[in-house]
């Protein structure tokens, strides 16, 4: 089966109301040309579950965000996003806001078609006094309450890997696959843009297949979008680009996300890295030391 | 085999006196996120407790912890094996772990606050991280906090804006749960050393800096301190502890971790 879509027609299947998963994890591996697209779309109201990052930031600055379902949203050297603090602080969106690992846990109770997963996570903090929708449950087995974490059931996830095959099995070489598996496995329909398109045959290597996080049945479309994953990292290809992310966070004070789109996104992803220097400049970008 | 030194930074004193936190943990992960706190894991590491394990800050365990900042090209850092963040979770949940971390807000219950200050939860005056990991962190494992700036502001009147994490709050107390399931160790800021083991967890004064007052800490705190008849100074850095932290923080990054990085002992 081949799963090669554009970017247009891949992101043209997310309607309004949506909700839409994003991997990566902050300012790491988004999959930020999917997110763009978006931004050059029409689809609004969606909810949004994500480790987030400059994603969220976008889509709630540019209005695409009824609902968001986070832990944190940061830049991490920047650590502040500035655009979710200012839907935040204007009360723009709805939130659903948990535990980092709350969202590992409602993403594999979605994906193994489970109401919820019982957990200790949540008991004793605002998680649970701020979220109606979070119920504490009885145990069968002790005399304890423990928190019911709901499946997290998204309608798309979208992803970005290293390298793909065009049916769809996925290679993320980088230190982590973050939870991209989860995400990929909790939607109905799984959008993964990968830096190379390459051949079946590139897995033969067995530790190549290692770093194939997820089967082929859970990726629904290929994109394949060189640098996709920039301003945010695509770790080993291209580190995050720093100058990029001072400029987008000085929008936030100076011009606003119309501004910045206007400066950067344009009618397409070619147009969009000619506005940042091209796919050389974003494969020379250095790695972050941590 | 250990010189006290007499020359040292307020932020070297506080990185002993954050290290002495894991000093009998035995063999836990050590998560200190940011400077001070992870240069106190590693020193811990590097001497008294070598049983600690750390990560990279990335995706893998470390057998000897990675000197801060930018590394020679060449640097091969001593990986153990993998631990993405997912597997960080399998960690958490099994409580083999001490994280040190530094809240926007402790209050007197030693419950705290990253996520949003002031106005209404719907629309905060001031929205920061969001709750990260500090729910699960708090229900599964051990928890100190380093403040860089003790003040009423951090340790602030009444109960924190949002609660991130579970302290010792009869109200909040999950049924089926004791408040001595909440496992909140040590307190470093710029002032002192405190725990929670005062009178029905009280906040408890265990060592002042040199220089500083019991007077100077209960006015920067919001809520009364327990003060113990005796409250020693916090010890000195030994020469030896100072050595290894210049070889663990090659670029003295810690020397812009507390305000105009003052001494340790007060001029």
């Amino acid at each position: 089966m081949d799963k090669r879509l554009s970017a247009r027609d891949a992101v043209a299947q997310i309607e309004d109301g949506m909700t839409v998963g994003i991997g990566g994890w902050g300012p790491r591996r988004k999959p930020m040309a999917l997110v763009r697209e978006i931004l050059r779309s029409d689809v609004k109201d969606l909810t949004v579950v994500a480790y987030g990052g400059a994603d969220v930031g976008m889509l709630c600055a540019a209005g695409k965000v009824k609902k968001l379902v986070f832990a944190f949203v940061s830049l991490d050297f920047i650590p502040l996003e500035p655009y979710f603090r200012q839907a935040r602080q204007s009360g723009a969106i709805e939130v659903m806001e948990i535990d980092e690992g709350m969202m590992l846990l409602g993403l594999r109770a979605a994906a193994w078609g489970l109401p919820f997963i019982p957990t200790a996570v949540g008991l004793g903090t605002d998680i649970i006094n701020q979220n109606p929708d979070i119920k504490l449950v009885d145990s069968p087995y002790d005399d304890k309450e423990w928190v019911a974490m709901p499946a997290l059931n998204l309608d798309v996830s979208l992803i970005h890997v290293d390298r793909a095959d065009f049916r769809g099995v996925c290679q993320i070489s980088g230190p982590d696959h973050y939870l991209d598996d989860w995400f990929a496995r909790a939607a109905k329909t799984t959008i993964v843009s990968c830096d190379e398109l390459v051949d079946t045959t590139f897995f033969a290597d067995p530790a190549r297949a290692r770093e194939v996080f997820w089967e082929r049945a859970a990726t629904s479309a290929i994109v394949e979008i060189p640098g996709g994953a920039h301003p945010t990292s695509c770790n080993p290809l291209y580190g995050f680009d720093v100058a990029h992310f001072k400029a987008y966070n000085a929008s936030a004070k100076d011009g606003g996300i119309e501004s910045y789109l206007n400066t950067y996104l344009g009618a397409d992803e070619a147009e969009y890295q000619r506005n940042v220097g091209g796919l050389d400049a974003i494969r020379a970008l250095a790695l972050p030391t941590y | 085999m250990s010189t006290a030194a007499t020359d040292y930074t307020l932020a070297e004193l506080c990185i002993v006196a954050a290290a002495e936190a894991f000093r009998h943990d035995g063999e836990v992960l050590a998560t200190g996120i940011g400077v001070i706190p992870r240069l106190a894991a590693s020193l811990a590491m590097k001497t008294f407790n070598p049983d600690l394990m750390m990560t990279d800050s990335e995706a893998f365990l470390l057998s000897e912890p990675n000197p801060l900042g930018k590394r020679p090209a060449d640097f091969q850092q001593a990986n153990e094996t993998w631990m993405g963040f997912s597997r960080i979770f399998d960690n958490v949940w099994s409580g083999k772990r001490h994280a040190m971390l530094g809240p926007t807000q402790i209050d007197r219950f030693g419950q705290t606050n990253t996520s949003a200050l002031g106005g209404t939860y719907q629309q905060p005056k001031v929205m920061m991280l969001g709750a990260r990991g500090f729910p699960g962190n708090s229900i599964c494992h051990a928890n100190s906090f380093f403040v860089p700036g003790h003040n009423t502001r951090v340790f602030m009147d009444g109960e924190c804006d949002f609660v991130s994490s579970i302290g010792y709050n009869p109200a909040r107390l999950p049924r089926g749960r004791a408040l001595d399931d909440v496992d909140i160790r040590r307190v470093v800021t710029n002032l002192c050393v405190m725990d929670f083991g005062g009178p029905n967890h009280q906040i408890r004064l265990l060592s002042l800096h040199p220089g500083v007052t019991v007077d100077e800490v209960q006015e920067n705190t919001g809520y009364p301190i327990a003060v113990p008849a005796d409250v020693p100074t916090t010890p000195a850095p030994t020469v030896e502890q100072l050595a290894i932290i210049a070889d663990l923080d090659p670029h003295n990054q810690r020397a812009a971790q507390i305000a105009d990085n003052p001494p340790g002992i007060r001029a």
